[in-house]
């Protein structure tokens, strides 16, 4: 099972105020489905940070896919960023771009050709449902549309990992579901998934998860599952990447 | 495909992630004021450069020599002696000796008529040389020795030498207003500074989401000076077109002076191309600019 994220004796402060985390250690694996849980200020929002390359550590080591991070010049941590999706909790669409825009950023960013990513995008808003909202903006898109685009931002890329804040916050119990559906769909399609989450009905949705606990900025592992994952995900080689052969229908 | 060409229908164009493609408000007025103060303040830098140079080339090669004697068939003698020796002299290319009526009309206005023709008023005769080259001043005081053999009443000035102090004012003042186009290309630079800084604090959420999702400093950077580019252009053509028009009416008004030295006060082919060149310059530093301070702020972030 290929480790693509390692942590080793993490520690992370703002300015010179207390560690919000501590001495995380624990290695996350391709292909697996992770919750992470803990109560409000256990730092969950401060480790998707590290996650998602918006901060680095203030001691210990991180490495993601076989590179350190901690000694990584600033340059190149785009080429890093394009690998891992993010689903804020705040949704974070640029208002003034529509939901094909908002969806096509991260191609063109990454320098897809203008008549190479029309196709891609529409099929991905298709799967999510948002097929015929492509020109609308964010503001006149319901809280589960503003999700769902979200969602079909982070995922465009074909991201290694996926990370999401709180991506059911905001929406009621049936569409939690189905954006559970939409991130299972996309783990069994082969990409890692880190949800951050409050729910625990939403933990018992996907018996294969793992649970990684945050309580006062300290990660728990009783286990060791989290160095030690009990076993393979079902993902097999060729199903990955190529979501468009599994469309969840994940209309709301 | 370049990176840019890439990002094109996203950078302050087709899809605007900057507001309207603009970055802020009074920036293509205050570019114009800057481009046209610049404008006006180079073109005196210039006017005067070349004045100096044309009233340099006039005096150059230019020596006055007066015979200051009183007793008129002394000063008669001396003058004929004095223009025999320098017209012996390998340095000397031409001497004239100023005719009296010359001298007479030059002073008549403050001397009134008939006193030099009367001889009441003893005047000075004048010898108008022209060197062969730029005089310096060993062959100035061989000339100078020589002359006071021949005709002991002799005083010889070279006219650069006199004209010296003036031609240093001019000088300082041409770069004076040379300093004042540079510092106002400077405080039009540091207005672009701010502008980009406060586009950057207004759209730092944007920014944060473009480097979320993979976007490096250069794209960032594209955009804002894409934003930039069409205030840059408008206010430097503004100012071009304003600066323009200042300089043909200060040019007219100069016109009525074009007498002695300053007639060499013009501007040149060369001169107009230079200052043709501070609008493309002012919108390509505006953009650069720009680019520059995105650069710099985004260093300071993840």
């Amino acid at each position: 099972m290929e480790e693509i994220i390692r942590f080793d004796n993490v520690g992370l402060r703002y300015g010179t105020d207390r560690e919000v985390l501590s001495d995380l250690s624990c290695s996350l694996f391709a292909g697996r489905f992770y919750f992470l849980t803990g109560a409000s200020g256990a730092g969950k929002t401060s480790l998707l940070r590290l996650l998602y390359l918006a901060q680095r550590p203030s001691r210990g080591a991180l490495r993601m896919f076989g590179t350190d991070m901690m000694t990584l010049p600033r340059a190149d941590l785009p080429a890093f960023r394009r690998r891992i999706g993010v689903v804020f909790q705040d949704f974070r669409l640029i208002d003034r771009l529509s939901t094909f825009d908002n969806v096509a950023l991260p191609l063109r960013i990454a320098g897809v050709k203008e008549h190479e990513l029309a196709g891609p995008v529409a099929d991905m808003l298709e799967w999510v449902g948002l097929g015929g909202r492509a020109g609308a903006r964010p503001a006149t898109l319901s809280g589960g549309e503003q999700q769902r685009t979200a969602i079909a931002r982070a995922v465009i890329g074909r991201p290694d990992v996926l990370i999401a804040d709180e991506p059911t916050g905001n929406v009621d119990p049936e569409m939690s579901l189905r954006l559970l559906g939409l991130f299972q769909a996309l783990n069994r399609l082969g990409t890692t998934v880190i949800m951050a989450t409050h729910d625990v009905q939403l933990l018992r949705q996907v018996p294969d998860s793992l649970i990684m606990r945050l309580e006062k900025g300290r990660l728990l592992d009783p286990t060791g599952a989290l160095r030690y994952p009990p076993r393979e995900p079902v993902t097999k080689p060729e199903q990955r990447r190529d979501w468009r052969r599994a469309p969840v229908g994940g209309g709301a | 495909m370049t990176r840019l060409e890439a990002l094109r229908p996203w950078l302050g164009g087709d899809v605007p992630i900057l507001p309207a493609g603009r970055i802020g408000g009074p920036l293509p007025w205050l570019i114009a004021l800057m481009v046209l103060l610049v404008t006006v303040g180079l073109a005196g830098a210039l006017v005067l450069a070349g004045l100096t140079r044309a009233a340099s080339a006039q005096v150059a090669g230019s020596v006055l020599v007066q015979i200051v004697e009183a007793d008129p068939a002394g000063r008669a003698a001396q003058t004929d002696a004095a223009a025999a020796f320098l017209r012996t002299s390998p340095a000397v290319a031409a001497v004239r000796v100023v005719p009296q009526a010359e001298l007479e009309a030059l002073l008549e206005p403050w001397l009134g008529e008939g006193l030099l023709a009367a001889d009441i008023v003893p005047v000075p005769a004048l010898l108008d040389v022209q060197t062969t080259g730029t005089i310096d001043a060993r062959t100035l005081r061989q000339l100078a020795d020589g002359l006071r053999a021949v005709a002991p009443a002799a005083r010889l000035d070279a006219q650069a030498d006199w004209l010296a102090p003036l031609m240093g004012a001019v000088a300082a003042l041409r770069y004076l207003a040379a300093s004042v186009a540079l510092l106002l290309a400077f405080v039009g630079l540091a207005a672009v500074w701010l502008s980009t800084r406060f586009a950057l604090a207004s759209n730092a959420q944007t920014v944060k989401i473009v480097h979320a999702l993979g976007g490096d400093d250069g794209q960032i950077a594209s955009v804002f000076q894409r934003a930039i580019l069409p205030d840059a252009i408008a206010g430097s053509l503004l100012g071009a077109g304003l600066g323009a028009a200042a300089l043909w009416l200060l040019g007219d008004r100069f016109a009525a002076l074009d007498a002695g030295l300053l007639a060499g006060g013009g501007l040149g082919a060369g001169d107009w191309l230079i200052l043709a060149l501070v609008p493309v310059g002012a919108a390509t530093a505006a953009a650069l600019t720009a680019r520059v301070t995105v650069l710099a702020t985004l260093r300071k972030s993840l």
